[in-house]
């Protein structure tokens, strides 16, 4: 019978399950930020536990809140140090960078099984791995056992053909695709992406695509792996990690979505969903009194050098705050290297510790009452950055560049 | 199992885990009791104040969704709430719920007005609005899930079973709910 690629990835380690089984996988990495970490920590010792199953499969990242704003997150902090030692588990410590991104460069493979506790986990979607955010107790127990239970989801293809006009990048495709389906529009659903397309768009569009298909509701959203996969490993190290894995011609689909990348323009997701999607044309105008470049979704090197083309030689709005927060400790230093942080710094942003940093309004980037924020996160509910009386909106970090520019929500189109 | 009997404080529809708890307090999140006193303060500004033990939260489409901190249903749990009644529900939300051992129960809110007397019967399946004198019926947690939520949640279930302990029969198990 011919399988998804969720049911060909699961179905390599339970032999023949389908869409809803229940299957029982061995994981190949589990792990935690450290503002849930805390209660997976807990959770853990409370059912009896004292040894993590495969501490070389089990890592900590402090990125969260990091370096921490608080004495109670500073304690925090020491409940995991305390608890990796114990157990052998691994720690990412402050300024190596948000997890998904550390995830990507380091662990995730074709094939593998990740869970966290964290919900953009399905970022290692793009190197083909099924990987999803769980709470807690099912990360506890993931560190426990070194397995955990999925149903196993129905697909729906997304079917991508053409390429992308100028401006336009992978965070576009993905909050059009949210837009158009709506946040519950795959809850519970494995995303298939899939098509000519593919050939062109590069990992970091990909993992910003993967990042954001929790936000349609979807459980994972899988990339089949290619020589995009093969080189992107390759670079970090770990060619051997690459095999090949796509789902079979004919595999039963529930829903197919055909979308041409020529005709996708920059698009904006405005308060306080992230459905809430219109072309940027619609969003002209808008003063923003913040714009942040970073986070798991667009803190990659390939975002910071549209953002750095964009304000080369140029200043942000006197207004706007510019925030850019490069995803890891490794894209920090090629910037710097490739002179986009310095870019930066003239052109009046602040550059903040890899990290999450502003997106879920702990610190570095808290808004005013009344205050609107352009962001290339991946959340705009309300009270998201830390104050329910401010407005979010989302875009791609060459709309966000723009933008700082002017102080309003500009279309990037305008200025390439 | 058991009849639960409360009244009904009606969220409306996508209520994130930031209205639920906002990320703001991660610094109490290792203070529960303390965190909890903000439990829904984004979306119902006086729900602490309004609900009471054995009251049901009533939600509308895509309860939950957003982040995975099982602190959320954790705070709802503490402020006293018996079940969640929604419309629909957020994936990651909805087994953090059961895992905590609250029961979300996916039925057709829009009858239930906030106020309202409800009684629901988790055996049969149905609630009835005491206030409203309807019925409605919900679809029933499924069949794995249910063991963990009988049995008071995912750590109860493990520190019972010590492994998850999945019927043949049960598989698919997933077949009679949503």
């Amino acid at each position: 019978m011919s399988k998804t690629l969720a049911e060909k990835i699961l179905g390599s380690k339970v032999p023949g399950v389908q869409a809803g089984d229940i299957a029982v996988v061995n994981l190949d990495l589990v792990f935690c930020q450290d503002t849930t970490g805390p209660l997976v920590v807990r959770q853990f010792q409370e059912s009896g536990f004292t040894r993590v199953a495969r501490p070389k499969n089990a890592i900590f990242f402090l990125d969260h809140a990091a370096p921490s704003p608080s004495k109670e997150l500073s304690n925090d902090h020491i409940l995991l140090h305390q608890f990796a030692q114990e157990t052998g588990c691994m720690i990412a410590r402050e300024g190596d960078g948000v997890c998904h991104q550390l995830v990507a460069e380091i662990f995730a493979k074709p094939g593998d099984i990740i869970i966290g506790s964290d919900s953009h986990t399905v970022t290692a979607g793009a190197l083909c791995a099924f990987a999803t955010g769980m709470g807690s107790s099912d990360v506890a127990i993931g560190l426990a056992l070194g397995k955990t239970w999925f149903r196993v989801p129905e697909s729906f293809l997304i079917n991508l053909e053409g390429s992308f006009p100028p401006g336009v990048t992978g965070k576009d495709l993905i909050l059009h695709l949210i837009g158009k389906m709506g946040a519950d529009g795959a809850t519970y659903k494995a995303l298939e992406f899939s098509g000519g397309a593919l050939e062109q768009m590069t990992m970091p569009q990909r993992l910003s695509i993967s990042n954001m298909a929790v936000e349609a509701g979807a459980k994972v959203g899988l990339f089949p792996s290619d020589e995009v996969t093969r080189e992107f490993l390759k670079e970090h190290g770990r060619e051997k990690g690459y095999k090949s894995v796509s789902a079979d011609a004919g595999a039963n689909y529930e829903e197919i979505y055909s979308i041409n990348l020529g005709y996708i323009e920059p698009m904006v997701s405005f308060p306080h969903t992230v459905d809430n999607v219109f072309p940027v044309t619609a969003a002209k105008g808008i003063k923003i009194q913040q714009v942040f470049i970073g986070t798991c979704t667009n803190g990659r090197l390939e975002d910071l050098a549209v953002a750095a083309g964009v304000l080369k030689g140029k200043k942000s709005h006197p207004e706007t705050r510019l925030l850019v927060c490069p995803a890891s400790r490794k894209i920090l230093m090629d910037a710097i290297g490739l002179g986009y942080i310095g870019t930066f710094i003239e052109a009046g942003a602040v550059i903040l510790p890899p990290g999450c940093a502003a997106c879920l309004g702990l610190h570095q980037g808290v808004l005013g009452d009344g205050e609107s924020c352009l962001s290339t996160a991946n959340r705009n509910f309300k009270g998201r950055m830390g104050n329910p009386e401010s407005f979010i909106y989302l875009a791609s970090p060459a709309t966000a560049a723009a933008s700082a520019i002017t102080g309003e929500i500009t279309d990037p189109r305008e200025i390439l | 199992m058991k009849t639960l009997k409360g009244k009904a404080i009606k969220a409306g529809d996508n209520i994130s885990t930031d209205h639920i708890i906002p990320g703001k307090y991660a610094h109490l999140r290792s203070n529960l009791p303390e965190l909890a006193k903000h439990a829904m303060e984004d979306a119902i500004p006086d729900f602490a104040s309004r609900v009471e033990e054995g009251d049901f939260l009533i939600g509308g489409k895509n309860f939950g969704l957003g982040s995975s901190r099982e602190h959320a249903p954790i705070v709802i749990k503490m402020s006293g709430i018996s079940a969640i009644l929604t419309r629909s529900v957020a994936r990651i939300f909805y087994r953090n719920a059961i895992n905590q051992g609250i029961p979300v129960l996916i039925c057709d809110t829009d009858a239930i007005s906030d106020g309202d007397e409800l009684e629901v019967n988790l055996d049969e399946g149905t609630v009835t609005n005491l206030t409203g004198g309807s019925r409605i019926s919900f679809n029933k947690v499924p069949l794995f899930m249910l063991t963990i939520l009988e049995e008071g949640g995912l750590i109860p279930y493990i520190k019972k079973h010590k492994d998850f302990v999945i019927p043949a029969n049960q598989n698919p198990g997933f077949s009679e709910g949503k």
